[in-house]
């Protein structure tokens, strides 16, 4: 993209996600603004551009988890649990690919234990699992993570609250208009439907959207289960043109 | 100034997909997007909150900055996420390690301040820029707060309070009903050891002052 030319997107409809007050997620009470956002109606660079990530330099195992940690601390060992592959494309509302954007992803271990210093849960740290992957899509918007599928755990929002198993995806877009974190949830779960983090969204067909489908015809024999998720990020409408 | 292209033709536009739903980015965004601070092992680059080299075009400056709750209590699990132009008024929109400043950063408390709850930024002042509306908007860095409980993530922007002149006339910072303009403007507060400045922004989530946050 040029220079001097930017694209303005899609409105986003604050309907479709989640309300910042939602009361089922206690800690949304203290940390949701009061005061309707302020709509800006005249985009200026400053919203519709963003990062472009096609000269950064990842590593080769950045996507890899089921080695990226071992590649880290010189570990030998491989990860505990279902090793799965996790792959999808990133389009724009008009289904169109978005590439060269970053998406980065972290989550759990097997046993459902994140490795952060202030996960006190009692399931054990995996000695060769760090949980964090990033990558860049190719030219067709895909994008690729092989790991391993991470379990649920309990959270102290009611007395018996548990996490359905997830990975947090993290993705970019074209601009930071198109920013968007969102979470993956896997096709059957039965932990997903109490969830009150899920239940921030009010409407069943966007939840339906968050939850990856088994893809068995990709699944490798004797290697690992694959899991399609496809992300959608906001669309371009048409171009402007900045005169200096 | 910018104009939108009338001489392109519309597109058919069969398909309209939803927008993926956003989720919170959880207590433990850190380990996803700010390695250092939880406790990881780095990868080779992090995109991290020193925005602009030594050696980059442009007056070098600090950002401290809180995001407090409706207790007033510091979200410590916060993570912001900085979009600037350069000192020239233009995006650098090729993200590179080999760049000597950077239009994106990435902060999260516990990088360069021992506070609780506070973070930093290492950038440059950025120039002016255009707006379609008017003249140009004064110098300004767009901000995105992800953390545990908010369940999208939030635009604001940080103006500065020695651009008195600039912000007077500042087409966005005008759109803002005066009362809350000053919930966008960051203060000078002190100089660094090296003698650049530092600038101070508290950003609240609820209450009285309550930061203006934006949707665009």
């Amino acid at each position: 993209m040029a220079a001097n030319e930017h694209t303005a997107f899609v409105m986003r409809d604050r309907n479709w996600h989640p309300p910042a007050y939602a009361p089922g997620y206690k800690t949304s009470v203290a940390r949701s603004p009061r005061q309707a956002l302020m709509a800006i109606q005249t985009p200026s660079a400053s919203e519709i551009t963003g990062p472009d990530f096609q000269s950064l330099a990842l590593g080769p195992y950045d996507n890899d988890l089921l080695n990226n940690y071992r590649e880290s601390t010189d570990r030998d060992g491989l990860p505990v649990g279902e090793r799965i592959q996790v792959y999808g494309r990133v389009i724009d509302q008009f289904g169109k690919p978005v590439p060269h954007t970053l998406v980065e992803m972290w989550q759990a271990n097997a046993g459902g234990r994140y490795r952060h210093k202030k996960d006190s849960y009692a399931a054990p740290l995996d000695p060769n699992f760090g949980g964090v992957g990033r990558t860049v899509t190719d030219e067709g918007g895909w994008y690729r993570f092989r790991t391993i599928k991470p379990g649920p755990y309990p959270w102290p929002n009611d007395p018996n609250s548990w996490r359905p198993a997830h990975i947090h995806i993290s993705v970019m877009g074209p601009s930071i208009s198109t920013r968007l974190i969102t979470q993956l949830y896997f096709e059957g779960d039965p932990l997903i439907p109490f969830c009150p983090i899920v239940n921030t969204i009010r409407d069943a067909d966007a939840i339906e959207t968050l939850t990856s489908r088994l893809d068995m015809a990709r699944s490798r024999s004797f290697d690992c289960l694959v899991y399609r998720f496809d992300i959608v990020t906001r669309g371009a409408l048409q171009t402007f043109f900045e005169n200096f | 100034m910018q104009q939108y292209n009338h001489r392109q033709p519309l597109e058919p536009e069969s398909v309209f997909l939803r927008e993926s739903p956003s989720q919170t980015a959880g207590p433990y965004v850190h380990i996803g997007l700010a390695l250092n601070v939880a406790g990881l092992p780095e990868r080779e680059h992090e995109i991290v909150n020193v925005m602009a080299r030594a050696d980059a075009d442009g007056p070098r400056m600090h950002i401290r900055g809180l995001v407090l709750d409706g207790n007033e209590v510091p979200v410590d699990d916060v993570l912001v996420e900085a979009w600037q132009a350069d000192a020239h008024g233009r995006y650098v929109t090729d993200f590179s390690f080999d760049n000597a400043f950077n239009s994106l950063g990435r902060a999260a408390p516990g990088m360069g301040v021992d506070q609780a709850g506070w973070w930093s930024f290492t950038t440059i002042k950025p120039g002016r820029l255009s707006h379609p509306d008017g003249p140009e908007m004064a110098p300004h860095i767009n901000l995105m707060i992800f953390a545990r409980g908010i369940n999208i993530h939030l635009h604001t922007r940080l103006y500065f309070d020695d651009e008195g002149e600039a912000n007077a006339v500042c087409p966005f910072l005008n759109r803002v009903p005066t009362e809350r303009r000053r919930t966008l403007i960051a203060s000078r507060v002190e100089d660094s050891e090296d003698g650049e400045p530092v600038y101070e922004f508290v950003i609240r989530l609820q209450g009285r002052d309550e930061t203006v946050f934006f949707d665009f």
